[in-house]
């Protein structure tokens, strides 16, 4: 794996033209400014899933958890830094007493963002030693449990606005475009879990996840110390997803609990499907993936409204049934017709 | 909370109406449980649209008393409709699925899961339903314990399905194909055994036995587009609990889950109830793993 990450020439080119891209987009095209702050999100909703469930085999159907953590916990900070939170609810967030000054926006989402990021790792450290230690169908069915009680939990709360969600702080109009702001910190976000992840695999930590993918028992033998590279991996890409849950929150401006936060039939599963969709257990796919098919489901939302929902169910079993090596797969199994990605590790 | 507590234990009755609500209730898990296991025993699948098969039975019967029929006569029409649906969807997706990666099966009938909660919303629409079954109740301790008829037929329907699927297995050729099936595929189709045709028909038969449950719950319980995933929760958790193949521990084990859930909800407050059932999941889940880790020490 390692070489397959160097740093040749075409691919520093193709990188800096893909940031450049990216710097560039939301000024070429304003009017897909939040589909492309929401692409950089599930570019990482998707890598982060990817490290876990991918490059380690431990396919979690629960990350949706650490998103609505993150979510809530940086809108939390976001009003709790200036205000009572409990008030802040129950006012539903609006009334004039609620504002936001610049700099306290601004200082709020600055606490925010690494408070998301370090009390889901927390949350992923805690659970760690408790869930990693279960295996396929057992592992999943748990991680699906787990997204889906901390919804029920988080609807029945009532300073955090119990069923009815809360609103994350209005942006003061002196600000000028959030949009954009949170466009680049997502960009930002996006391009440090792409070259996180990529300097990790090429590390002997890449390979211990590997090796735990293949074949854990005898990862162990050989004198890995598999749980706690487990666990440091769960760890990161909760960070990850924390963060990247809580800029979604102040992207979509409303946390619904079930909904927005924990939705593990819509965020939830659509990671798996991007990560799957582009190519499991590899750098490019999940970022492949993401951009397909946060295409697709634009394309749905357009063309099919009312159904768009039903149409990614039937995305999600045909690409599950029929294309589990993902785009990158397709392309490696066509053109070098060795080194098949992960798949059916036992 | 702790309030919830002392009620309980001042009135020794109310701790009886729940004990006898959660029996009566445990006997639609345990029919769910039964056919989840029989689907993961003999094909390796996990089927997380089990509980959607169940919704789509409830809303069967919710279909037929709008039309003015009685709702008994929806079990069976329920029965026939989800086997033809499982027997379909095993011929389009699942059959892909036997053999292959767990993880394919559990995204694939996740997405199954899916699309059947955005028709079942869209065709019944996203509220609770419940088809009123105009029985009533039977009233002991001077009114302090009541129990309403149609749970108790209920529960009495659900006990005689069971019967009759577990002696089918037992005595059926059909069902010592199923059983041999599960135990050695390959030995069976040697035998003269088409194990693809079992596979369908075990993959139908948990449908149909899911939509017959689900057309018996919505006259005691409501039911609701998006609530199936709590029942193959449930499910999930009975079968993990009493083992695969365990058929007396899976009664035993949804029983116990619908009095505990029962408990909970009230002591916790019922907008806890279904986080109550996830989290017990994962405690069952993580209690399991502490137990077979310390078997794994003493095997050393």
């Amino acid at each position: 794996m390692p070489d397959a990450l160097a740093l040749t020439p075409t691919r520093l080119i193709l990188i800096a033209a893909f940031l450049l891209c990216g710097v560039v987009a939301p000024l070429a095209a304003p009017a897909y400014q939040t589909q492309l702050t929401e692409l950089l999100l599930f570019i990482v909703f998707a890598l982060a899933w990817d490290l876990v469930g991918g490059q380690m085999g431990y396919n979690s159907f629960g990350n949706v958890l650490f998103v609505g953590v993150g979510m809530y916990v940086c809108a939390i900070v976001q009003v709790g830094l200036f205000y009572n939170v409990g008030l802040y609810t129950e006012a539903r967030g609006g009334g004039t007493e609620f504002i936001f000054d610049e700099s306290q926006f601004l200082i709020g989402l600055a606490v925010g963002l690494p408070g998301a990021a370090l009390v889901s790792a927390l949350i992923a450290w805690l659970l760690g030693s408790l869930v990693l230690t279960m295996r396929g169908h057992y592992f999943a069915i748990c991680t699906l449990g787990l997204g889906i009680a901390a919804g029920q939990v988080a609807a029945g709360i009532p300073w955090i606005g119990a069923g009815s969600g809360m609103l994350t702080p209005n942006p003061p109009d002196s600000l000028g475009d959030v949009g954009l702001l949170l466009y680049y910190l997502s960009l930002g976000l996006a391009v440090t879990c792409a070259l996180t992840f990529a300097w990790l695999l090429s590390t002997r930590f890449g390979l211990a996840l590997n090796a735990i993918r293949d074949d854990e028992d005898k990862a162990e033998a050989m004198g890995l110390n598999t749980h706690a590279a487990k666990v440091t991996a769960w760890v990161i890409a909760a960070a990850f997803l924390g963060v990247a849950g809580a800029l979604y929150g102040n992207l979509v401006r409303f946390i619904d609990p079930i909904n927005t936060a924990f939705a593990g039939a819509t965020i939830g599963v659509w990671m798996i499907l991007m990560a799957l969709l582009g190519g499991r257990g590899t750098l490019l796919g999940p970022i492949v993936g993401a951009i397909v098919f946060q295409v697709t489901k634009e394309l749905f939302w357009t063309y099919m409204l009312g159904w768009q929902r039903v149409a990614l169910g039937v995305l999600i079993v045909l690409v599950a049934v029929f294309f589990p090596y993902g785009i990158v797969g397709f392309f490696r199994d066509r053109f070098k017709d060795k080194g098949r990605p992960a798949e059916e590790a036992p | 909370m702790i309030g919830n507590l002392q009620i309980l234990i001042d009135a020794p009755a109310l701790s009886l109406q729940l004990l006898i609500d959660g029996i009566l209730v445990g006997a639609v898990f345990a029919l769910a449980a039964y056919g989840l296991a029989l689907v993961w025993g003999v094909t390796n699948v996990i089927n997380v649209a089990q509980g959607e098969f169940v919704m789509l039975g409830g809303f069967i019967t919710v279909f037929c008393a709008d039309q003015g029929l009685p709702p008994l006569i929806a079990v069976p029409i329920a029965a026939t409709a989800l086997y033809v649906l499982g027997w379909v969807l095993f011929q389009l997706v699942i059959v892909h699925l036997v053999g292959r990666d767990m993880f394919n099966s559990v995204l694939a009938t996740f997405g199954i899961a899916i699309v059947m909660q955005q028709l079942m919303a869209h065709v019944f629409g996203g509220a609770d339903r419940i088809v009123e079954s105009g029985l009533g109740s039977w009233f002991f301790l001077d009114g302090l314990i009541g129990i309403a008829k149609v749970k108790v037929v209920v529960f009495a329907a659900c006990i005689a399905l069971g019967m009759t699927l577990a002696l089918f297995l037992a005595r059926s050729r059909a069902g010592q194909a199923i059983r041999a099936t599960a135990q050695e595929p390959r030995a069976a189709s040697v035998l003269g055994i088409e194990t693809r045709r079992v596979y369908a028909l075990t993959f139908a038969l948990n449908a149909a036995i899911c939509g017959a449950a689900g057309a018996l719950a919505a006259m005691a319980y409501t039911i609701h587009a998006y609530g199936g995933l709590a029942y193959t929760i449930r499910s999930f958790m009975i079968v993990v609990v009493a083992g695969l193949g365990n058929l007396a521990g899976v009664v035993w084990a949804a029983l116990g889950l619908g009095v505990a859930e029962n408990f909970a909800g009230f002591i916790l407050g019922a907008q806890y109830q279904i986080a109550f059932v996830f989290g017990l999941l994962v405690a069952v889940l993580v209690f399991r793993n502490w137990r077979l880790k310390r078997k794994r020490l003493t095997l050393r």
